[in-house]
């Protein structure tokens, strides 16, 4: 029987992510990974692309994975892990495994939406039976806070800096989880660490459901946010709350929101905290706040959309 | 009992395959080796074989893929050429750094820019420094049998390191050779059953593969694999001595041909050895003291073997299907390093042969060697490094 999800039954569970990692502290990608190795009553064995999770957890002969882990290059995380669910098929077939065993692929959003999005694509198409995990921080933290393709819209990075005459990123971000959904797999979610019951719930699931699975996580970086160390959970809150980072999920094609805000928030509460953001509040750049919150307006009201067409299909 | 048959290159190495019955396989295609795995596929949708195919999106996600299903513990192949060798590079030496047994077929094809999808020795080569070891075939048979070796050979329990099979693109890979195929029972015998090492697989004693390793271990971890690259020679030898009892089939680290009062001789690898062979036995007809070296295990390379075995040659071609561009061909380097090890200078010249699949016919084989012997006569090499068969 799987544990009850409870804070107090999951904190009676081992740790398989250990202290002694050395993310840095106010990090959300070993939250990331600690919730859901909690929600798994399964054993599991994970990929982890190159990156911030994987240099700081695997260091000479210290490893703070209580699991099989392998990281094997940036790019390929999930080719790495069909490759490891694929030989666990095959020994299985042959009578040389009995054990259910579940597999997870851990990227950041450089090596998800941008690097290592043909393999992703391409396991996904295959069938394997593994569910990805972005924890997506919008840049390329590990090598100095580079913008990628989930860097949001005006975010000032070390290659798109705020400058006099350009300011900050040019474009919006890339909307990894749609295009995942676009795959067909069975599910594909997003999820956001202060959510706790919500992101379990959602790792329990996709870990339940058979073949190919997909979810993308919130996960604040406070040196390239240039947020407080103690802000992760809040600014989470307020990605859900200002509908910046909504929280649902697409089972079979269907689309559900998990939590709709009692009062939509302006978009300016998730940015402020933020220095990545500060010169978006300069003045002359109001325009720029303004292209943010239309660009978040109209993906929030397609994404509504979305999900009632999906009600009033059933009905 | 061996079968003998009449078969393509590609189809003697994917029976090799289908005789060794990997756990997984990944494959993508890619001219001329796509035969390979089309074949294998066919072996697969009949049930010929247990392993599970992982149909990937490229090259570099196919050895991504074999990095994974070889550390989840079983036997693993691919096979690829060319384009998608050098697509496959980066992981390549993470396949042997994680020390994993994987074995790959490369159809030898030439690099792009030009395209091009005929025969030379520019993909292998440009993988020389990866971690792999490699091993050449001079014809179907050879490519058969150093598949079937190369399980042997990576699975080593003192080795654990994959291996290259290489065969020359549509020469050997396409052209319909008389071979012998060793009955199914006894290359099964012969390759053992695979045994696994750390497997991921073994929930119950998760191990970490892939760690970060900075400045104060790293090169620690290096010479370890320098280390075990000294301690290939000896199993590929062991291996080698255990396939001809089964085979009849005597293999080494190099073949020596017609060497042992040779004045000059040639080092040329895989199909164009054939045609060498020939002009030697011409030479030797007119007296003149001709002899060849076609190596097999290029990495490790068996340098002090080689010097030995040239020990008598005053003038020798190093032949290369593959350049270095502003340097010598890779091979004339491994052989002028060999050269060092007994102190001795014969005069050493380098010819580049049949780039793109361009044909080595053997009145070139004639020319270098006359070259060889005025070389020889006078002690004077008229040029060190030259293309041949080429248009002017």
């Amino acid at each position: 029987m799987a544990t009850t999800l409870s804070l107090k039954e999951l904190s009676k569970k081992e740790d398989l992510f250990t202290h002694g990692h050395r993310m840095c502290s106010g990090c959300g990608a070993p939250i990331v990974v600690k919730q859901l190795l909690l929600a798994s009553d399964y054993p599991i064995i994970a990929s982890n692309a190159t990156g911030c999770l994987e240099v700081s957890s695997c260091i000479s002969e210290y490893t703070a994975w209580k699991i099989p882990w392998i990281h094997n290059a940036f790019e390929n995380a999930a080719a790495t892990i069909s490759g490891v669910e694929t030989m666990c098929r095959s020994l299985k077939k042959q009578g040389k495994i009995d054990k259910e065993i579940k597999f997870v692929a851990f990227g950041g959003d450089g090596g998800t939406y941008d690097i290592g999005f043909q393999s992703l694509s391409g396991a996904m198409e295959r069938g394997h039976e593994m569910l990805y995990i972005c924890y997506d921080n919008g840049a390329y933290m590990n090598t100095g806070i580079q913008r990628s393709s989930a860097t949001p819209l005006g975010a000032d990075t070390t290659t798109s800096p705020a400058g006099s005459v350009i300011k900050g990123k040019t474009q919006p971000r890339k909307n990894m989880t749609r295009i995942m959904a676009a795959h067909g797999i069975p599910y594909v979610a997003q999820a956001s660490p202060a959510h706790w019951r919500d992101a379990v719930t959602k790792f329990r699931k996709a870990l339940e459901i058979k073949g190919p699975k997909f979810i993308n996580v919130l996960a604040p970086c406070n040196r390239g946010w240039r947020s407080s160390t103690d802000d992760a959970i809040l600014l989470c809150r307020a990605a859900v709350d200002t509908c910046y980072w909504p929280l649902y999920e697409v089972e079979d094609g269907v689309t559900r929101i998990n939590s709709i805000p009692k009062e939509k928030k302006p978009v300016e509460e998730f940015l402020k905290p933020q220095g990545r953001f500060k010169h978006l509040f300069a003045p002359g750049n109001e325009w720029l706040l303004k292209l943010f919150q239309e660009e978040v307006d109209r993906e929030w009201e397609r994404l509504k959309k979305e999900a009632q067409e999906a009600v009033s299909d059933k009905s | 009992m061996a079968k003998v048959v009449a078969v393509t290159g590609n189809e003697a190495v994917a029976n090799a395959l289908r005789q060794a019955n990997p756990d997984v396989c990944a494959a993508y295609p890619i001219t001329p080796q796509t035969d390979i795995m089309q074949r294998f596929s066919g072996f697969v949708a009949d049930g010929l074989v247990n392993t599970e195919l992982i149909l990937v999106e490229s090259e570099h996600s196919a050895m991504s893929a074999c990095v994974g299903a070889s550390a989840g513990g079983g036997r693993v192949i691919t096979a690829t050429s060319s384009q998608g060798l050098a697509l496959m590079w980066e992981i390549l030496f993470i396949a042997a750094g994680d020390r994993l047994p994987i074995v790959m077929p490369l159809v030898n094809r030439a690099l792009s820019a030009p395209l091009n999808i005929h025969g030379d020795h520019s993909d292998g080569m440009g993988a020389r420094d990866s971690g792999w070891i490699q091993l050449w075939s001079e014809n179907a048979q050879e490519a058969y049998d150093n598949t079937l070796q190369a399980f042997r050979i990576a699975e080593h329990m003192d080795i654990r390191l994959p291996v290259m099979v290489c065969l020359d693109g549509f020469i050997i890979s396409h052209s319909i050779e008389r071979i012998e195929y060793l009955e199914d029972d006894a290359v099964k015998n012969f390759i053992g059953e695979f045994k696994q090492l750390n497997p991921l697989l073994d929930v119950e004693h998760p191990v970490s593969y892939g760690p970060l390793i900075l400045p104060d271990l790293y090169m620690e971890y290096k010479r370890a694999q320098h280390e075990v690259m000294t301690k290939v020679s000896k199993v590929v030898l062991d291996v080698a001595a255990d396939f001809e009892k089964i085979s009849g089939r005597r293999y080494g680290l190099f073949e020596p041909y017609r060497l042992d009062d040779a004045d000059i001789a040639l080092v040329i690898l895989n199909s164009a050895a054939g045609t060498a062979k020939d002009a030697v036995d011409q030479f030797r007809d007119r007296g003149i003291r001709a002899g060849l070296v076609k190596p097999r295990l290029f990495r490790p390379f068996p340098y002090q073997e080689i010097a030995d075995a040239l020990k008598s040659a005053k003038a020798i071609c190093v032949m290369d299907r593959a350049d270095s561009f502003g340097g010598f061909g890779p091979m004339y380097m491994e052989i002028a390093s060999a050269m060092m090890m007994n102190g001795k200078k014969p005069i050493l010249i380098n010819k580049i042969y049949g780039l793109g699949g361009r044909d080595f016919l053997p009145e070139h084989a004639e020319l270098v060697l006359s070259e060889l012997a005025d070389v020889a006569k006078s002690g004077k090499a008229r040029t060190f490094k030259e293309y041949i068969g080429v248009r002017e």
